[in-house]
């Protein structure tokens, strides 16, 4: 089971340590469904344990719902850009299994992941934004959800499509040249490439994995529809066949039990985290958008300011009243301009840094859902090989 | 750059098929396949045990072990360990199964395709008790060949047709020879079936291959020739195995008697009636006899061309339902209607299972699919992270993956081999579901017979009361009436030929039911026996199977115990 220790790699923070050491710890739990008809929806319980001295106290427990999560998510991605902003589990989900136990327990455990991995980021950790999620009651919370502006709410797919319109538009218009604007860093480049293959084998082994569980749950029910066949053959045949038929049908309907259990744990300890994986890769996709635009605005900022330069010049040159003006103009845009620089290169480091620590945690995660996949298949094979191994006994007393 | 373990995968990109990129990730168990497939190998998991004990012996002869009751393998499975089972030191305590197995029996099996087709063994073949038959006898269906058909032929160019090659290998002394061929049509096997019919009244005879008209217009040549010469093959096969019919000189001829089979073929339903309406006037206006001679109660009414008898017992099987007349023929019939109401809900239960089982074999079939799947896909991925990797992270990520993925190609072999084996196991099922059709026959002969003899006594009663009439009347006129003298002499003769006919159908009748209760007695035994079988078989297969399937697994994750830390 994933809990809420299995993202704090690297990092000190535990629950368990020493009062000394700053730690914030965050549980997601307790999945209650509330309202009625369309409007019905899941809350929360968000419990989180803290010394920091930012909050409120050492221990707080709030309601939230699955929109709460998007907040966090769309406040953090505009402010931390430059970040891996981990990744939700997705919004939407076919109607009829909205409501269903498996749904709301995996959704429950990827916020719970989610919120941890902020919780465990050095960076992240130390948002006022985060502390509002985790601290404000819910009429606050309710209000600053309703306050989201447009543009907060787009999915990282939209922003990379308005990234790609924007850079057309600017080939064309700004430079007045045909090439786009792009980074022409030959590493940079590889890693753009190397995101977009890896979303498309993970989306590949995730499908398998989801596979995976359906079958075990098919191989379940035919056991189980076996097992009956096998006993009303039993009940026909009587006498020694019949209690045989009768002893196979009993353990193929134990076994058919087993078999759904095993499905439910791959679902939650394998195929989660690979879709996991799969939500983080498009995450970082999002932030190679947001890298885009800063470039994008940087060059922009640039080549304005070499206009406004040559502008100034000439104005300087015949000495016209509007000097100043733009003069005060050519400042600001300076400034502007430094800032877009600064922001890009901002963004730039901490993507390298971002994805040192994405490749480690992402190591560690995937270890970790194949031991638990290994172990699990283990368990089960074992547990049918028992199964049908002490059948033989009695039915070698059967033959007798 | 790339690690040592990336020498397999460099050229894993250039196979396209999937079977390649799974023999590239398994060199270690491959060899170990190898050297199955070189030993003697079967399809049944008796033959494999009596393979690996007795090298020596004919791999076509019914094991020397003889019955399992004998010498149970599971008794004593050191005995029977593989040598070339690649884990030794399994999982679990001994007894270990996955040492006992299931090699894979042929290529087949090992590239997960269904062997069951293929291979011309009829599983029933080393299933049934032997003791009924200390010799053994095979026979193999192959080699069709078109062929004229020169004698009358209407149309120019003639009709064709196929034969077969039937090789018969036998070291029973009733045959002349140790191994014979002949060549024979569908249309020949379908008399063999009606004279046998005809013969064996009352035995459970295995029902012959449909002719599948629509079939073979519809399907592909090659598909519907496999599929008829397996059907051929299987139903030959069965009749040897009869205890009583193997002896038959009808399946003699079939087997042995080269050239046109030499018994006589059932003419058409059209001929059949023609002749029979031919008769009908004369039998009615008294020309020919329309008395049943006793040598004809012996065959069944209908099919026959004595249009009057089936008349006669048409009518008396009405007078039986709605009469409601007891038949005077009775007393343990309630015993046999009783076992036909089981036979009847065995074949419900069998039938139900038997679809049961498919189902079964169809879900271990896809698991063992999907989880190879899943492993080609992370080869493919590992594959990937070796390629870009910028960290070593993603190198340890890659080895990771590869030991999973690994690990999942050969549980998905092992699903694979572990169903086709369970198929030829459940195949029992299938198989005593269609024997129920010769179950109905026998039954239906039983009936037939009952039929003629109740028609018989219903018409002895009828000349009866005539003669009692006749003599009453003549009685009253003194001196007799030569007419109606001649016409009671007449009278008594039908009586008694009648009487002796019916003699002969009454012991013709029970002639049949002792037949269909030895039969019954047979099918018990042999039914317990191989039910039996089939399910210490699929149990023993089950063990084997999932031992190794686990031991994969426990491997990895030991290999990834080092996270295990954090999953709590």
């Amino acid at each position: 089971m994933i809990t809420s220790q299995r993202s704090l790699t690297g990092s000190s923070q535990s629950p368990r340590s020493p009062p000394s050491q700053p730690y914030l710890s965050v549980s997601v739990m307790d999945p209650v469904k509330l309202g009625n008809g369309v409007q019905a929806y899941i809350s929360y319980r968000v419990i989180t344990k803290t010394n920091f001295p930012e909050y409120q106290g050492p221990e707080k427990i709030v309601i939230r719902r699955y929109s709460d999560f998007v907040w966090l998510r769309d406040r953090l991605f505009e402010k931390y850009k430059g970040f891996f902003i981990p990744p939700l589990p997705e919004k939407s989900a076919v109607e009829k299994f909205r409501f269903s136990a498996e749904f709301i327990e995996m959704r429950r455990q990827a916020l719970d992941v989610f919120v941890n991995r902020i919780a465990s980021h050095s960076e992240l950790q130390q948002s006022e934004d985060l502390r509002t999620f985790l601290q404000a009651d819910e009429e606050t919370m309710e209000r600053l959800r309703s306050l989201e502006t447009g543009i907060f709410k787009k999915k990282p797919a939209d922003l990379m499509q308005m990234f790609k319109d924007v850079q057309s538009k600017v080939s064309d218009v700004v430079l007045g040249k045909e090439k786009p604007v792009e980074e022409s860093n030959p590493e940079y480049e590889k890693l753009k490439h190397y995101v977009f293959e890896l979303e498309n084998h993970l989306a590949e082994a995730q499908k398998h994995a989801y596979r995976l569980v359906k079958r075990h749950r098919e191989l379940g029910q035919s056991l189980s529809d076996f097992g009956k066949a096998a006993k009303l053959l039993g009940a026909c045949e009587g006498q020694a066949v019949g209690k045989a038929f009768s002893e196979i049908g009993a353990k193929s309907e134990t076994l058919a039990a087993k078999l759904q259990k095993e499905a439910h744990q791959l679902l939650m300890n394998f195929e989660e985290p690979l879709k996991d994986y799969v939500r983080a890769v498009q995450s970082i996709k999002a932030t190679i958008g947001e890298r885009a635009n800063a470039f994008r605005q940087q060059c922009e900022l640039a080549e304005t300011m070499k206009l406004k330069e040559i502008n100034l010049d000439k104005l300087m040159l015949t000495r016209s009243e509007r000097v100043r003006e733009a003069e005060h103009e050519y400042k600001e845009l300076k400034e502007e301009s430094e800032e877009a620089t600064r922001r890009f290169e901002t963004i730039v480091r901490l993507m390298s840094e971002e994805i040192v620590r994405f490749q480690e945690q992402k190591t560690q995660d995937m270890g970790i859902a194949f031991h638990e996949f290994a172990r699990g298949q283990a368990r089960m094979a074992n547990n049918i090989a028992d199964a049908w191994r002490s059948l033989l006994p009695k039915l070698e007393a059967c033959s007798a | 750059m790339m690690g040592s373990e990336n020498q397999g995968f460099q050229e894993a990109h250039l196979f396209a098929s999937r079977e390649e990129m799974e023999n590239l990730v398994l060199d270690e168990p491959l060899s170990n396949l190898n050297d199955h497939q070189n030993s003697n190998s079967y399809s049944s998991y008796r033959s494999a045990i009596s393979s690996l004990s007795n090298t020596t012996h004919h791999p076509m002869s019914l094991p020397i072990l003889a019955t399992p009751a004998d010498s149970d393998p599971l008794l004593s499975p050191p005995l029977y360990l593989n040598p070339n089972a690649p884990d030794n030191n399994s999982y679990i305590e001994p007894p270990s199964y996955a040492d006992v197995i299931f090699s894979p029996f042929d290529e087949n099996s090992f590239n997960g395709l269904e062997s069951t087709s293929q291979n011309p063994e009829s599983s029933l073949a080393l299933s049934r008790s032997p003791s009924s038959s200390t010799y053994y006898i095979k026979i193999t269906v192959s080699n069709p060949q078109k062929e004229q058909d020169t004698t009358n032929s209407l149309v120019p160019g003639g009709n064709t047709y196929y034969t077969y090659l039937i090789t018969t290998r036998t070291n029973s002394p009733e045959f002349g020879s140790s191994e014979f061929s002949v060549r024979r049509r569908f249309r020949d096997v379908v008399t063999l079936s009606d004279r046998l019919a005809e013969a064996y009244r009352g035995y459970f005879i295995p029902p012959r291959p449909d002719k599948n008209v629509v079939e073979s217009q519809v399907m592909q040549k090659q598909e519907f020739m496999e599929q008829r010469r397996i059907a051929l093959e299987k139903y030959l096969q069965r009749l040897v195995e009869h205890p009583v019919i193997r002896l038959s000189d009808e399946l003699k001829v079939f087997l042995q008697v080269e050239g046109r089979l030499p018994l006589p073929t059932s003419t058409d339903v059209a001929s059949r009636m023609l002749d029979g309406a031919v008769k009908l006037p004369k039998q009615l206006f008294g020309e020919s006899t329309a008395v049943v001679e006793p040598h004809e109660v012996l065959l069944p009414a209908k099919g026959g061309t004595d249009l009057l008898r089936l008349f006669k017992e048409l009518r008396q099987s009405v007078a039986n339902d709605w009469g409601g007349s007891k038949p005077p023929v009775v007393e343990e019939d309630k015993v046999f209607m009783e076992k036909k109401e089981w036979i009847h809900d065995l074949e419900q239960q069998l039938s139900n299972a038997s679809q049961q089982a498919e189902a079964l074999v169809k879900a271990q079939q896809d698991m063992g699919e999907t989880m190879g799947e899943l492993g080609l896909a992370f080869i493919k991925l590992t594959k990937f992270e070796n390629e870009e990797a910028m960290f070593n992270s993603q190198r340890v990520r890659a080895a990771d993956m590869k030991c999973l993925a690994t690990a999942a190609v050969k549980a998905s072999r092992f699903y694979r081999e572990l169903n086709s084996q369970t198929v030829k196991h459940l195949d029992t099922l299938h198989e005593y579901l269609g024997l129920m059709l010769a179950v109905h026959g026998a039954f239906s002969d039983r009936s037939s017979a009952l039929l003629t003899v109740q028609t018989l006594l219903s018409e002895l009663s009828t000349l009866h009361s005539r003669a009692e009439k006749l003599e009453a009347a003549s009685s009253k006129i003194f001196g007799g009436d030569k007419s109606r003298i001649r016409k009671i002499e007449e009278l008594k003769d039908t009586i008694r030929v009648t009487e002796d006919a019916k003699n002969v159908a009454i012991r013709e009748y029970e002639r049949i039911k002792e037949n269909n209760r030895c039969e019954l007695e047979r099918l018990d035994n042999e039914r317990c026996a191989d039910f039996l079988n089939m399910m210490k078989g699929f149990v023993v297969n089950q063990v084997g199977y999932f031992e190794k399937i686990s031991n994969v697994w426990a491997k990895v994750a030991e290999e990834t115990s080092g996270y295990a830390k954090y999953s709590f």
